[in-house]
């Protein structure tokens, strides 16, 4: 896994972008990417990549949070969704009205209506 | 099968499927693309959960110049968008997966896949009803019994062909992560289902029970180093199957060795020079389509960069790589930030095993040929839709003085990718999917 103790620390350094005659286009790359993103990679644990797609598809609140937050803000008004709607949970709380309704294609696809060449 | 490689082979546009304009609707993506077993159909599945079959039709004898067109045959909704309110989980439709069975009597079946159900369809034609009921009139309505003077025998007269297509298994509940591979086992009996962390054996007339027979999920998650990422049955062995990992590997199981495949028969495996190694190199490294040679001698991986044949009898090292567009590896920072570097390319063989075809961005595909070690790099567009036209071989530039008919690197487009491709069991005909719109190629026939 890429960041870990079995890199060289050497990985990290940001390098001048202007000698890249020798080093691989992959480490350039890598630097270039290291120069935007600093913190990229330094987190311990798993990789952010495999737990990001196994939780592809998790979109919405847990319904316990939905009404405690609720009951907390009696009085106030809830936030409304933001453009963002792909937000999970933390300070954005969905509202029924928000979320996108979920139906399947009626329509028939284009490939078996459409021209024929 | 006609004689030639990749590059002896002058490959000339047939048909695009699909709508016209720019726009892409969600729903149209195709997702999925298959020929069956015998070659005469060919099936897209797309985001919005529906399939579409083409058939060949006859060829015409006067016509020999060219083989029969693929006009659609059926169409239906195999998956509907779902949601998991236990997990608060959003079900996509998109089928996935698109596998074929042999064919054993007049009609067809195939197993088609999203994220969490396989369903197995069955596609019949009907081309004759009953006519003549004693108690039913022709359009349905029930006739008073009392008025029914005479007796008749019913009979079957021919009527317009229709093709029906409907669900005979649903084959749900047993897929915790994603699927992302489906494969009929050569006993015609058993398929296996992958998903990120386990693999799942059915028996195709059992749809309450199914067997695990791979299973990678660590005890503690935060222990995750690798998913699964593809897996096939051999054609030929039924005990055997292979499943690629996102971190470059193939692991070839023996499903007589033991009932939970964990520990491999043979790992595949490319040795990386440590030097070598960037925090891009397991990114790229992730394989995302395995597939078996027809002959069950080789089998082909495809990873970011190249399309790698690995001898089922060596296991340090491809016997053949081939790079399908090396000149993304100085762009793999831009390729990182817009998410392309996770595409996930399929790959397949011709009938032979003798040319192998992988997609590209800015609809290019790629064609290699094993024995001339000749490639070619053609386009799906439709500005080179004038039937029998040969298509003309394009060429990326990398760097450099940029010669007249090449393209740039920063000139390609990288919304146009080609994942999907599928080359005909038997004859040169191919079926390559751009985005949204599906293209149909052949050899020039003389």
């Amino acid at each position: 896994v890429a960041g870990g103790p079995e890199c060289d620390v050497c990985y990290w350094l940001v390098e001048d972008t202007q000698e890249k005659e020798g080093i691989l286009p992959e480490r350039a790359e890598e630097a270039k990417l290291k120069a935007k993103y600093p913190s990229l990679g330094q987190k311990p644990g798993g990789s952010d990549f495999l737990m990001k797609r196994l939780q592809k598809g998790q979109k919405y609140f847990d319904s316990g949070d939905y009404n405690m937050a609720k009951a907390k803000m009696k009085n106030k008004q809830l936030p409304s969704a933001g453009p963002d709607k792909s937000l999970v949970t933390g300070d954005h709380i969905p509202t029924p009205q928000d979320l996108p309704q979920r139906k399947s294609s009626l329509v028939t696809s284009k490939l078996a209506g459409g021209q024929v060449e | 099968m006609r004689a030639g490689g990749g590059n002896d082979i002058q490959w000339c546009f047939s048909q695009v499927k699909g709508a016209v304009d720019d726009d892409v609707a969600e729903a149209d993506i195709i997702s999925t693309v298959e020929f069956n077993h015998s070659g005469e159909l060919l099936a897209t599945g797309d985001k919005g959960g529906r399939v579409v079959i083409f058939q060949q039709e006859q060829e015409n004898k006067i016509q020999s110049h060219s083989r029969g067109e693929y006009n659609v045959y059926s169409t239906f909704q195999s998956h509907e968008p779902e949601f998991d309110y236990l997990k608060s989980l959003e079900i996509e439709e998109k089928i996935n997966k698109i596998r074929w069975l042999p064919q054993k009597n007049a009609a067809q079946f195939l197993l088609s896949t999203n994220d969490k159900t396989i369903k197995l369809w069955k596609i019949s034609e009907r081309d004759k009803r009953p006519e003549g009921y004693n108690l039913k009139e022709e359009d349905g309505r029930y006739r008073d019994p009392t008025t029914v003077t005479t007796l008749r025998v019913p009979v079957f007269r021919p009527m317009d062909l229709m093709v029906e297509a409907s669900p005979r298994r649903i084959f749900a509940n047993a897929h915790t992560y994603h699927i992302n591979s489906i494969s009929i086992n050569s006993d015609y009996e058993t398929y296996l289902s992958a998903d990120d962390l386990r693999i799942n054996l059915w028996h195709l007339e059992i749809t309450d029970r199914s067997f695990n027979i791979v299973d990678i999920k660590p005890a503690n998650m935060e222990e995750l180093t690798e998913v699964i990422t593809a897996a096939e049955f051999h054609p030929n062995s039924c005990n055997t199957f292979v499943y690629s990992s996102s971190k470059g590997t193939i692991r070839l199981c023996d499903m007589r060795a033991s009932a939970l495949c964990d520990r491999h028969s043979k790992l595949f495996e490319e040795p990386e020079d440590p030097s070598n190694r960037s925090f891009f190199s397991e990114i790229i490294s992730s394989i995302s389509d395995v597939k078996f040679s027809h002959s069950g001698r080789y089998m082909m991986t495809r990873d970011y960069l190249s399309v790698k044949i690995w001898d089922l009898n060596m296991e340090n090292r491809p016997v053949e790589t081939y790079q399908v567009h090396e000149y993304l590896r100085s762009k793999l920072c831009s390729l990182y930030e817009n998410d392309c570097i996770f595409d996930k390319f399929e790959c397949c063989w011709n009938g032979s095993d003798s040319v192998v075809m992988t997609g590209s961005y800015n609809n290019f595909f790629r064609m290699f040929d094993r024995n001339t070690k000749r490639d070619i790099t053609l386009e799906a567009s439709r500005e080179n839709n004038k039937p029998r036209t040969v298509l003309k071989p394009r060429k990326v530039c990398a760097s450099g003085k940029r010669k007249k008919d090449e393209i740039s690197v920063d000139s390609l487009d990288f919304n146009k990718k080609i994942l999907h491709t599928a080359w005909h069991p038997k004859e040169n005909i191919i079926a390559v999917a751009t985005t949204n719109n599906l293209y149909i190629f052949q050899d020039k026939v003389n």
